[in-house]
């Protein structure tokens, strides 16, 4: 096999049979524009699939735009980045690519100074800003869930007549459509103001313990960092009390009675059901606003909308607590394992190496809080609420005839939906009837089949020449994208039988493939399965107590699943890059969480 | 393998340490098993059985065995003016003059092995034996233990005896008195001449330790030997006993272990076609050719591997600086509890390196602003 050396231009990646056209459903500015050919071609683009595994329905578009714009911003507006700009991002037969973009040389050490000032205030204050930013997300969260969307009734209300308000229900629709979209824009705009500080103070702690001790495990330096308090696991320690509740109350068999309704109802009429219910409903607000997706997709669910999931986790703790199994996290013994690690690598160091390594750590743990909870305010809850909203005003246009199904909405690109606002309240107005139901059923049909087209052919790992060497941070941070593993991605079907990635946490065992696309699929997964997976989302959590290992096509150490394995005790590799369309549901794999080997031995 | 001079060689006795002797001498500590020693028993263990007595104290197991005490050679030296005798004998030497000296000493050995041993020290070795075979004809090396503050010179070791499946009551009071007898060898006496260590005051203790049948048996040292990378613990490890592994005579297995982590980072299985066991009948080590389906298994299982990490990563915690450790996996002891410690001693070769000059580093924003930097720099 001779070695590749570059992956194709976006230029000669036709669209799959059936998804012709596609470019219609996205805005200019996220295509491969014909005209830009040699300035696009000239850049290396790698494909996000980490965040966003499956093509994107035109509404969803939203989260990548708001996000990596907003990654962007504070690298080059805020805190001056010295060598880094923001990431630049494509859209390509469904699938979303990035492409940082460098500094030119000559303009990095007039920004050195800006930098050390700007985030250097970060880092002296982190605590009491990261107060203020917990502060100004809940109240960002108060301000959607307080959004109100509203048919547009008969007639205005008589009262806007009398106090001579001047406005009609039409008004009051687009107002609130364009501050929700605004009030995601700042959640976007809030995720990313700690996030490239966080993950880069980690690094400085990360590469000087690899300076010290060049083949040290990269889980090693995260286990000396990581927290043991997570309010990332919060929803599920929720479901644990709840299942040991229903146990000790007396109502676990109730509780197994039926779908979520008539659980609840048999909960209800059993002796101490009362006590179990306002538990129940005291957890939702806010750890139920969780999803076992990415929070990336509008059709991720949320715990909170569809109580069977986390009821279904209830009833699988409740079983394995009967079977005498201990449930919870092992959090005593995280803590004093990480000071045991700490204590031993600190004292194999060179005594010149101690006082910065105590320094850096101390950083390091001040920052990693952020960089693992994060994702609970932003991703799970703001999302939820978001999500939430938006379905709403989707009910509303589906109750005017305007698409078929009500999350049939998210086929409209978000200034599609604006328009189709427009033309329900104009019609409203002008008291015809909208162009809308016309227009748009066909349409989202033809975006559907697109959609299912594209997503049948996997996207490439990489287009165009890769550098010689990676060398920008936030590639390798935030996407633990390296030469090496850009490497294997070029050579990926050399070897069929064995995978290589990071290993992200530490064991070896032997089971089934259980290949997973979506959270969907969840359900699917047997007893003792090993994961294998494009990418998992930490509210994944659940499951892990029954799969033995897992594997993903992307991701690094600090990936979602690196973090719950290490948390679990599970053996992870990570970043294999092609896992997920390699191996087959059913044959036997040995995965080597310590090494970083994935083996099909059938 | 270097032979361990700590382990080997005449301990010259302290005023301080006489007087202790003196007044434990009325029949009492002539027995001292490793596992039941503390501190004070130490100096009358000789080197080589207190260090086994540190390593047991400290959750490191040994062969089981237990040290002849200082107190025993003293009573049996004791007995009919047999120390007179010797020290005479010893004095009269002149050690310019081979032939004289080799005549004298073996004259003294003579002495000291035909003396009868006191009763109550035959006693409590004959009962120290019992103990330790259960009854049973356990084989075990007897070996001389003295401390080596006064013997830096490796070529001293082994002057004095080691032997090597001793079986049964009878043959372990012989050597133990032969273990005596050769503290009064040409070469050792030559050697305290030439240091002015006199006589009289060179006090002996002797181990009786049980020979491990090992099940595989190998090298653990608590760094990578190939760049002195102390995260590591990199371990070789054959079938059967040591000494081949110990010797290079055969391509063992390697494992490469994280230290902190314990976790088996590298495995390198070897073929391996041949194994050293104990043959009891014949009293020794026998080549055995293995058989060809567990050629290419690893010697070690994973739990093994990490097992004998544990040991030479506690080693290294109580000598407190990088160990080379001999251990073996002990057919005889129960799964889980079978990794047994043979020898430890300092690695010497990274650990003679010079350090680096010392260098500083940014803290903070300056630290960050450094990472941020840092793949730019190494491309250029």
């Amino acid at each position: 096999m001779t070695k590749a050396t570059k992956f194709p231009s976006p230029y000669e990646l036709k669209a799959p049979d059936g998804a012709q056209g596609w470019q219609e459903m996205y805005p200019y500015y996220l295509l491969f524009q014909d005209g830009l050919r040699a300035k696009e071609d000239d850049r290396f683009w790698f494909c996000d699939s980490q965040h966003w595994p499956s093509p994107f329905k035109p509404f969803d578009t939203v989260t990548v735009e708001f996000a990596v714009k907003c990654l962007g911003q504070y690298n080059t507006r805020h805190y001056l980045i010295p060598p880094a700009n923001g990431v630049d991002y494509r859209i390509h037969n469904g699938y979303c690519y990035m492409s940082p973009v460098a500094v030119p040389p000559d303009d990095i050490g007039p920004r050195v100074p800006q930098f050390l000032e700007r985030a250097g205030h970060y880092f002296q204050n982190w605590p009491q800003l990261l107060d203020n930013w917990h502060k100004k997300v809940r109240a960002n969260i108060a301000d959607l869930e307080a959004l109100k969307f509203e048919t547009l009734p008969e007639v205005v209300p008589l009262e806007w007549i009398k106090n001579g308000v001047g406005l009609d229900n039409t008004y009051a629709l687009m107002e609130t459509y364009d501050r929700a979209i605004q009030l995601l824009y700042k959640t976007w705009q809030y995720h990313f103001e700690f996030l490239n500080l966080g993950y880069a103070a980690y690094l400085d702690f990360f590469g000087f313990v690899k300076e010290q001790f060049p083949s040290i495990p990269d889980q090693a330096i995260a286990k000396m960092v990581q927290g043991v308090d997570v309010d990332l696991f919060r929803p599920d320690d929720e479901l644990k009390k709840l299942a040991k509740l229903a146990l000790s109350l007396g109502i676990d068999k109730a509780l197994e009675i039926g779908g979520v309704d008539e659980a609840l109802a048999a909960v209800g009429r059993a002796q101490g059901g009362t006590e179990w219910l306002a538990a129940w409903k005291a957890a939702q607000d806010p750890w139920f606003n969780f999803t076992s997706g990415n929070g990336f997709y509008s059709d991720d669910k949320y715990w909170i909308e569809h109580l069977e999931i986390p009821l279904g986790y209830i009833r699988a703790y409740v079983k394995r607590l009967r079977n005498g199994e201990t449930i919870d996290r092992p959090t005593a013994k995280i803590a004093a394992e990480r000071d045991r690690i700490t204590a031993e690598y600190r004292a194999l160091l060179a005594p010149d190496a101690v006082a910065a390594f105590d320094g850096k750590l101390g950083l390091a743990r001040v920052v990693f809080p952020y960089v693992e909870n994060h994702n609970f305010y932003i991703e799970h809850w703001s999302m939820s609420v978001f999500w939430r909203k938006m379905r709403e005003l989707a009910a509303i246009l589906h109750r005017a005839g305007f698409w078929n199904a009500a999350d049939d909405m998210f086929f409209l690109s978000r200034q599609e939906l604006r328009d189709a606002l427009f033309d329900y309240g104009n019609a409203w107005a002008v008291g015809v009837a909208p162009i809308g139901p016309h227009y748009w059923p066909p349409k989202i049909a033809a975006r559907k089949s697109m959609l299912a087209a594209l997503a049948k052919q996997p996207p490439q790992p990489a287009l165009n020449t890769p550098p010689e060497v990676i060398t920008e941070p936030f590639t390798i941070m935030l996407w633990g994208i390296t030469t090496d593993s850009v490497q294997r991605w070029l050579n990926g079907s050399a070897d069929a039988k064995t995978l290589m990635g990071m290993a992200a946490s530490p064991g070896k065992v032997e089971g089934r493939a259980r290949v997973i696309r979506s959270a969907a699929e969840l359900a699917l997964i047997e007893e003792g399965e090993i994961l294998v997976a494009p990418v998992t989302a930490p509210s994944w959590a659940p499951v892990f107590g029954k799969i033995k290992a897992t594997v993903t096509d992307i991701g690094g150490m600090m990936s979602h699943a690196a973090i719950v394995c290490r948390e679990y005790g599970l053996p992870a590799v990570t970043g294999t890059g092609s896992a997920s369309a390699t191996i087959r549901n059913g044959q036997m794999l040995r995965v080597d969480g310590s090494t970083g080997e994935v083996v099909i031995l059938s | 393998m270097i032979m361990d001079t700590q382990f080997f060689g005449a301990q010259r006795l302290s005023p301080a340490a006489s007087a202790r002797t003196a007044i434990s001498a009325v029949g009492l500590g002539y027995i001292v098993a490793f596992d039941e020693a503390v501190a004070e028993d130490h100096p009358r263990m000789g080197g080589k059985c207190a260090s086994l007595a540190r390593m047991t104290a400290h959750g490191v197991s040994v062969p089981a065995g237990f040290a002849v005490t200082t107190e025993a050679f003293a009573a049996h030296m004791r007995t009919g003016g047999l120390a007179a005798e010797v020290d005479a004998l010893v004095e009269s030497i002149d050690v310019d003059d081979v032939a004289d000296e080799e005549q004298k000493s073996a004259r003294a050995r003579a002495l000291i092995t035909a003396a009868a041993v006191p009763a109550d020290v035959e006693a409590a070795i004959r009962e120290a034996y019992g103990r330790l075979a259960g009854g049973n004809e356990l084989p075990v090396a007897v070996r001389s233990s003295a401390t080596a503050e006064d013997l830096p010179d490796a070529s001293f070791a082994g002057q004095q005896d080691t032997y090597l499946w001793v079986v049964g009551a009878d043959e372990v009071v012989a050597r133990v008195k032969a273990c005596w007898a050769s503290l009064y060898n040409a070469r050792a006496i030559s050697y305290r001449c030439k240091n002015g260590i006199s006589g009289p005051s060179v006090e002996m203790a002797v181990g009786v330790q049980k020979m491990v049948d090992a099940r595989a048996a190998g090298v653990a040292m608590t760094l990578n030997p190939i760049n002195g990378d102390r995260t590591k613990i990199v371990i070789d490890s054959a079938f059967g006993l040591g000494e081949p592994v110990v010797s290079g005579e055969i391509t063992p297995d390697n494992f490469v272990v994280e230290k902190v982590l314990l976790e088996i980072l590298q495995r390198r299985i070897a073929e391996k076609d041949h194994e050293l066991v104990p043959d009891r009948a014949a009293r020794r080590a026998v080549d055995r050719v293995i058989e060809p389906e567990r050629r290419t298994r690893p010697s070690l299982s994973d739990e093994g591997v990490i097992a004998v990490a544990r040991i030479a990563k506690a080693l290294e915690s109580f000598m407190g600086c990088p160990q080379d450790v001999e251990w073996a996996i002990d057919r005889d002891l129960p799964e889980g509890a079978n990794v047994v410690a043979l020898q430890s001693r300092p690695e010497t070769v990274w650990s003679r390196k010079k350090i680096a000059a010392s260098r500083s580093y940014s803290l903070g924003v300056d630290g960050v602003l450094g990472t941020l930097m840092a793949p730019l720099n190494n491309k250029k």
